[in-house]
């Protein structure tokens, strides 16, 4: 048998089922099979085989094509395909062929058995009959267009209520009616250390402290609950709390993905999440910032960094790797992340296919990808202000010095011109070689750009060498350019691929044959290296000492603050090159030293002029300076001039070394992953089958036609499309937001699938609510602090979350809200209440992620070594949503109480309850710690007695005081525990301390253990993790 | 709200289980309000019996399978030296691969006209049924008869990370549950002292990461457990330094109690599942390392496997599947990340095989002993194969391996209603191509599902405005591979 590709076999399969068809028709004795005959009623003969074979894919569910055979408008008038049935002419219409199997490659039903002969003989006689379809069997189809959620809210009247006097705010009213309409109470409002508890776990994430219940409790003043709501909001936890909600849709993680998994740093974009709830930034802004903050006219450093959003996708740097592949995966996540987080739009269904459900086509998908696809991904540096002003003094003084040396010599302005005469002459004419073959020995993938310079992506190995090969015309060629680019793609811009832009060439050769095949080829002997920057110790001349090792070769390692820019070194062929008919070149560029020091962006030219031949030592920018005549050159323009000239006046080399030196004292910065426009687009076409490497139609930047319109004549770029998503006119947006915030206060969105507002999501349970809260939202400016507020100060909100078995039973989900919510705490907070609990917490705010004791083996589950992962001293303490998210190997305590990978967006946890769990808050030692931790603090300041450090104990973990019997049962346990630890004092050492080599001093240990098995016991209680 | 979450997704999984739009009609709002009802019969909400959403659950059709061993060989393993003999390699070995086979397919390393390499090792056929097996495989020949081999496997990812991935959660992009977590959501669990899904590893870690045994959209409560190589074989599992566990049960005793008691006041049943959480927590804090303790095997069982008591390695890990299973467990996943051989694929085989190959047996054998081969089903496979062309790179130090290679590979099953003593699909003479009976991944999990009594277009989980399924929108169950 002949090579066959799988698809074909896989064609093979398809067809061989198609021909069997085929034969059963022929089998028949004609193409099709005879029409029945005999008059056909629609209803009795014809309904139930469409019911039975069509209706799964056409039917009220999914419209595949959409076409649907339950509606006899549709059905007749046809799908995208155009008519189906053709009247009086069976064997013309398309469903007839298609059911018969004559249409290559389909056949429908696709799946299943297939139409009998008798089927379709009645099928094709109700055509030939006229294909008549009585209204009465026609089921009823809406308009998806028409779906509530695609037409903008309108802000509908507050309805009237029986019992007025329990409403607070609007809110209430709107709830309310719906309670009495079901003839339902609702609940009484809880009491005031429950209530406080609720309204600090929702806007920090953060149980009260007792002073805070205490103060609460004995406030008798009319505003007392406001003055909670506004204390809180005005926390700059609450901005912990929000953004880590908002982190979750953004799949923010602090790892790459898939198998490599490495590092990013992307936490400033965190911490402007968490400032930007702090300083209420309005969620318009919030929208633009973070889909466009670098194309805002000014963007200031903050709405660069916003842009971080996008980029929180995976990248996979797998050896092996086709980088456009995951190039175009990543935008891909970027839609699904658009549809969810903004749009309430499942989008990426329209990957592959129309939207089997919504009214949004598959180029409609595409349009909306092509808003994404034109970026670079740069890493921003992010200095804070006392970097920023550090960096501004250093560039004063550095003015200062120049300012000085210009002034000190009076023969300056003749000794410049000469030196630019000499520039000038200088500058060499360059042919860019057109790469014709290049690779990587391991890993790495080029992408040639269109100054045919190669960008290396992918995997970044920690050594490689490139062979780059290119056919040249010339001849008589002196020597060889290389140029080392920088580019936003690489790491701090490169122009190398170590983490701070450098890379180390441990040696350049070339080898010329003729064009012609089978050629033998010729290494070129290569002299008289030169640079426009070498690193000391990394001269360019060691590029062609001929020693391959990891020790010797060009490295352009500057100052701190001179780094990342486009180098260039030149070498001389010691013998011209070229053929007659034409020479194909080989270099080979060969980086040994280690840590990723390999090239990132480079490219080769030639050149045929006259040796000695040097490397330029202006950059394109200052040549652009040299070309204008002195006159017209701006301050700014001479000094970048002077910065070059001052290097060869050798009466400067004083001043110089000082410069140096005031240059070295540059403060490094962290740095986070933003996007960057890129001048010229991409094109984008429709992926055939969302199959990138099968491009269908290019396509034009657009929105889906079910949505407004872009304004006339904007610029088809982000930033329209970021403003275009916050149009009052768009119907999704603002009620995806206020749902999601009505969420994380009741567990429960007011339309519960609060990603997907499409016909196949939930309907809202109180439309008319969800409405008022979206125009009242945008309405305010989009203030989000004020939907907060008024949430937080409704009477529903604030209602008890006691539950009856009547309510339970007749209202399970609360969507009625007769009652308060109920809800186990998200898993950061867990741990975050048993370390307040245990009076360890540290409250800072932001920065750098944080590795909290891990347990050995978990970081290993992923391939490759494990991170390192250092442990300091503070970092077991800080809020659990600083934890270092690393994508492949989750952090374990966080895990299993259902905290997401950051792989893809999570609008909505799904929470679930676990002997796991169980297991963790029991012996995790950061709960046991907490727990230890909690039991000396209430010994030593939980009161005079037990029994007053009981209550202390409880109030610290649940924010209320224990009743009788659980008082009685708590008592009893630490008497039990008291018995068992008196004489026990090396076991009392072990179960009391963290540390039993540095046990807490002063104090009866024996007492403090037999309190360390009580306060374990409630760090464990279902209330202490519920917010009730 | 009441945090109904459990109750919640119990519904949405009854109600998929037959069609969602049955149960619409049918029974309101479904059978997890039902329950909820009944448990809430009479003001005695403390006895309320919790909504478990790992009870055991009837499949849709009689099963064969009633629990999975998957022995998955992370890397690719090379079914060209393993199980797929092609003598049309030998014939071109050292000459480079015809164009018109390669065509447009892309490679993750090797350029497409890389030389031919043909396999170092001998081929023999083996057992009642003949299968051919290289000679790396001696123990598997010795139970060739009670294992299905597919030759003609094939899948659409070439790169590890998304490979895994698919092969365990039928697509490439991660966050869709897995296999292991489809099954624990469709039948629940046999043991109420162990997780219903237990991940065991040996070598590297895996490309997938946890991604391989997570939950996807399905509850937290169907992902797999990753039991650890030393130490707790479950975190968390030991008590902290001091706590007796008498001293366990007093605090637990305390904490049900006051659990209890607030169960009496706020009437929320959420929790009852806690309690019983804690419950079930703490009976695997007894029965893990009971499980875990191989000493009590006999010597001949040891042996047979080539387990070492207090080691860890393949070997224990399959003793260690056997004692899972035994106890109920319902999907045992063994990772065994060592297959990429890039560079001497013969010496690399040969190391894996020492390492696999005897325990493998052993297992097939133990089961069979005990009349559990019947109704487990045994898989082994690693995300794709290896090329018929070698991987030769001077730089990179790499000579004779072989790279990832998508298209035809191979796998074989046992047990659990599986054909025994089959060798299913051919591929062309070098190796490269499937002839016959091609095996998509989504085919292969349409096939483990039926095994387990469901219809995979059935198994489904409405979420995020669609049903999602282990097969996606494909799959179709190849009949060929039942017994």
């Amino acid at each position: 048998m002949p090579f066959l590709t799988p698809r074909a076999v896989r064609i093979g399969k398809f067809f061989s089922r198609a021909a069997f068809a085929v034969l059963c028709a022929t089998a028949a004795g004609a193409d099709l099979p005879p029409p029945a005959t005999g008059a056909i009623d629609f209803a009795r003969d014809v309904q139930p085989i469409l019911a039975r074979n069509c209706y799964d894919c056409h039917g009220a569910h999914k419209h595949e094509s959409q076409l649907r055979w339950d509606n006899k408008q549709i059905a007749l008038q046809g799908g995208e395909h155009g008519p189906d049935v053709i009247p009086g002419k069976s064997s013309e219409s398309r469903v007839i062929q298609l059911v018969a199997g004559q249409v290559p490659d389909l056949v429908m039903p696709p799946k299943g058995d297939r139409l009998t002969a008798q089927q379709i003989g009645i099928l094709r006689a109700w055509i030939d009959q006229g294909a008549a379809w009585p209204e009465s069997a026609s089921v009823k189809a809406v308009d998806p267009r028409h779906h509530w959620a695609f037409t903008a809210p309108v802000r509908p009247p507050v309805p009237s209520v029986k019992t007025k006097k329990w409403t607070r705010n609007p809110i209430d009213y709107f709830v309310l009616a719906r309670l009495e309409a079901q003839k339902l109470q609702p609940s009484p409002e809880a009491d005031r250390p429950t209530l406080l508890r609720r309204l600090s776990l929702d806007l920090t994430g953060l149980p009260p402290t007792l002073e805070e219940i205490n103060a609460f409790v004995s406030d008798r003043s009319p505003d007392a609950y406001a003055k909670e709501v506004e204390r809180l909001l005005a926390s700059p936890h609450y901005g912990e709390c929000w953004a880590r909600h908002w982190l979750d849709v953004a799949r923010y993680a602090d790892s790459n993905g898939y198998e490599k998994d490495l590092s990013r740093s992307i936490w400033p974009y965190r911490d402007w999440v968490i400032d930007a709830y702090n300083r209420n930034l309005p969620f318009d802004q919030f929208t633009v910032d973070q889909l466009a903050g670098d194309l805002v006219p000014n963007p200031t450093l903050e709405e660069k960094v916003a842009t971080g959003f996008l980029r929180n996708s995976m990248l996979n740097e797998e050896g092996g790797i086709d980088p456009e592949q995951f190039r175009n995966e990543g935008i891909i996540e970027r839609m699904d992340v658009l549809g969810k987080a903004f749009l309430g739009l499942t989008l990426n269904c329209c990957q592959c296919h129309n939207h089997k459900y919504d009214p949004i086509s598959q180029k409609e998908y595409y349009q909306l990808f092509a808003f994404l696809n034109n970026d670079d991904e740069p890493e921003l540096e992010v200095p804070d202000t006392s970097a920023q002003a550090k960096r501004a003094s250093i560039e004063q003084k550095i003015a200062g010095l120049e300012d000085q040396l210009m002034s000190q010599y009076d023969d300056l302005p003749q000794k410049m011109e000469a030196w630019e005469k000499d520039m000038k002459a200088m500058e060499g004419t360059w042919i860019v070689l057109d790469p014709d073959t290049y690779y990587a020995s391991v890993g790495t993938k080029f992408a040639k750009l269109d100054d045919n310079s190669l960008l290396a992506t992918a995997s970044s190995p920690p050594v490689s060498g490139y062979t780059v090969t290119a056919k040249t015309s010339l001849k008589g060629i002196t020597g060889f350019r290389l140029e080392a680019l920088a580019d936003p793609n690489l790491p701090a811009y490169g122009p190398g691929r170590s983490a701070n832009g450098n890379f180390v060439l441990s040696e350049f050769s070339v080898e010329a044959a003729p064009d012609v095949p089978n050629a033998a080829t010729n290494p070129v002997p290569l002299q008289n290296a030169t640079a426009d920057f070498s690193q000391p110790g990394f001269p360019v001349a060691a590029a062609i000492d001929g020693i391959i090792t990891n020790k010797t070769g060009w490295g352009v390692e500057d100052l701190p603050g001179r780094r990342n820019r486009s180098r260039q070194a030149v070498f001389e062929a010691k013998d011209a090159v070229g053929f007659e008919g034409g020479t194909v070149l080989k270099f080979m560029l060969n980086q040994s030293y280690g840590g990723e020091h390999t090239l990132g962006r480079f490219r080769i030219s030639a050149t045929t002029a006259p040796r000695p031949l040097r490397a330029d030592p202006l950059t394109r920018h200052a040549r652009e300076i040299l070309a204008l005549p002195r006159a017209q050159r701006t301050l700014a323009q001479q000094r970048e001039l002077f910065d070059s000239y001052r290097l060869t006046d050798a009466r400067m080399e004083e001043a110089n070394k000082k410069i140096d030196e005031e240059q070295s004292q540059w403060p490094g910065v962290p740095k986070t992953l933003v996007l960057a426009a890129r001048d010229q687009p991409r094109p984008t076409h429709i992926f055939i089958r969302g199959d990138w490497q099968k491009a269908g139609a290019l396509v034009k930047p657009g929105v889906p036609s079910i949505l407004p319109p872009l304004p006339k004549d904007a610029p088809l770029n982000r930033l329209t499309l970021a403003r275009w998503m916050v149009d009052k006119r768009n119907p999704t947006v603002a009620r995806v937001a206020v749902n999601r915030i009505w969420q994380e206060y009741f567990g429960r969105g007011l339309a519960a699938t609060v990603e997907d507002f499409g016909t196949q999501g939930d309907p809202p349970t109180n439309p008319a609510l969800l409405d008022w809260l979206a125009c009242e939202f945008m309405d305010s400016g989009w203030d989000v602090k004020h939907i907060q507020r008024l949430i937080a100060e409704s009477a529903a909100y604030r209602q008890s979350s006691v539950v009856t078995p009547p309510i339970l039973e007749r209202d399970p989900y609360n969507q009625l809200l007769a009652r308060g919510p109920r809800v186990r705490v998200d898993a950061e907070i867990i741990r975050d209440i048993a370390l307040s609990a245990g009076g360890l917490l540290d409250g800072k705010v932001g920065g750098p992620p944080v590795y909290p004791p891990i347990p050995d083996g978990v970081l290993s589950l992923g391939y490759g070594a494990p991170m390192p992962w250092e442990t300091k001293s503070r970092d077991r303490y800080r809020r659990a949503m600083y934890t270092f998210v690393k994508r492949s190997v989750p952090y374990p305590s966080l895990q299993v109480f259902d905290a997401p990978t950051g792989e893809t967006p999570c609008p909505r946890r799904i929470p679930s309850d676990t002997p796991l769990q169980a297991l963790t808050t029991l012996n995790d030692p950061v709960f046991v710690e907490a727990a230890q931790a909690m039991a000396l603090r209430v010994w030593e300041h939980g009161g005079k007695d037990d029994r007053a450090r009981l209550d202390y104990a409880f109030e610290l973990c649940t924010g209320r005081k224990p009743q009788p019997k659980e008082v009685a049962t708590l008592s009893s346990l630490l008497h039990e525990e008291d018995d068992f630890f008196e004489n026990r004092t090396a076991r009392a050492v072990q179960v009391a301390s963290p540390d039993a080599k540095n046990p807490p001093q002063d104090v009866k240990l024996e007492k403090v253990a037999a309190w360390t098995m009580v306060t374990r016991v409630l760090l464990n209680l279902d209330e202490t993790i519920t917010k009730e | 709200m009441n945090l109904l979450n459990q109750a919640e997704h119990f519904l949405n999984e009854r109600r998929n289980f037959v069609t969602r739009r049955y149960f619409f009609r049918q029974c309101g709002v479904g059978l997890g309000a039902l329950a909820l009802a009944s448990l809430l019969k009479g003001n005695d909400a403390s006895a309320a019996t919790p909504v478990d959403p790992l009870a055991p659950h009837a499949p849709q059709f009689p099963a064969r399978a009633k629990r999975i061993i998957y022995l998955f060989q992370a890397g690719g393993p090379s079914q060209l030296d393993l199980f797929n003999h092609c003598p049309g390699l030998a014939k071109y070995d050292g000459q480079p691969v015809p164009k018109e086979i390669v065509k447009d397919q892309r490679y993750a390393f090797i350029k497409p006209d890389a030389a031919l390499f043909a396999s170092r090792f001998k081929f023999a056929r083996h057992g009642q049924c003949g299968a051919e097996l290289s000679e790396a495989l001696p123990h598997l020949a010795g139970v060739v008869d009670d294992i299905a081999i597919i030759n003609s496997m094939n899948t659409p990812a070439f790169n590890h990370a998304p490979a895994q991935i698919f092969m365990n959660t039928g697509s490439t992009v991660f966050g869709r549950p897995s296999m292991g977590a489809w099954v624990s959501y469709g039948l629940g669990s046999e043991s109420r002292n162990l997780p219903s899904f237990v991940v065991l590893s040996s070598a590297g870690g895996t490309s997938g990461g946890s991604g391989n045994w997570g939950a996807g959209f399905l509850p937290t409560v169907y992902q797999g457990v990753p039991f650890r190589r030393s130490g707790d074989p479950i975190l968390y599992l030991t008590n902290p330094p001091g706590v007796t566990p008498a001293m366990q049960r007093r605090s637990l005793d305390a904490l049900q109690q006051l659990n209890q008691e607030r169960l009496g006041v706020v009437g929320d049943p959420e929790i009852a599942t806690r309690i019983n959480a804690f419950e079930m927590a703490f009976r695997m804090q007894s029965s893990a390392p009971e499980l875990m303790d191989i000493k009590t095997e006999s010597k001949e069982t040891l042996d047979m496997y080539g387990a070492v008591p207090g080691e860890s390695s393949f070997a224990n890990n399959c003793l260690l599947a056997r004692r899972l299973v035994e106890r109920g467990v319902r999907f045992v996943q063994l990772f065994h990340e060592a297959w990429d051989h890039h560079s001497n694929v013969t010496g690399g085989v040969k190391n894996e095989c020492a390492r696999t190959d005897k325990p493998c047996a052993a297992l097939i054998k133990d089961l069979k002993q005990r009349g559990l081969l019947e109704d487990t089903l045994v898989i082994w496979g690693g995300e794709f194969g290896r090329t018929p062309m070698v991987e030769t790179n001077k730089e990179a130090g790499r000579s004779e391996g072989r790279d990832h290679h998508p298209q035809a590979f191979s796998m074989w099953l046992a047990g659990g209603g599986i054909k025994p003593g089959l060798t299913l699909g051919k591929t062309d003479e070098l190796g490269f191509n499937i002839v016959e009976d091609p095996v998509p991944v989504h085919d292969l999990h349409a096939t483990i599902l039926r095994l387990l009594g469901f219809d995979h277009t059935k198994l489904i989980y409405h979420f995020q405005g669609r049903d999602f399924r282990l097969t996606d929108v494909e799959g179709d169950v190849v009949p060929g591979l039942l017994a």
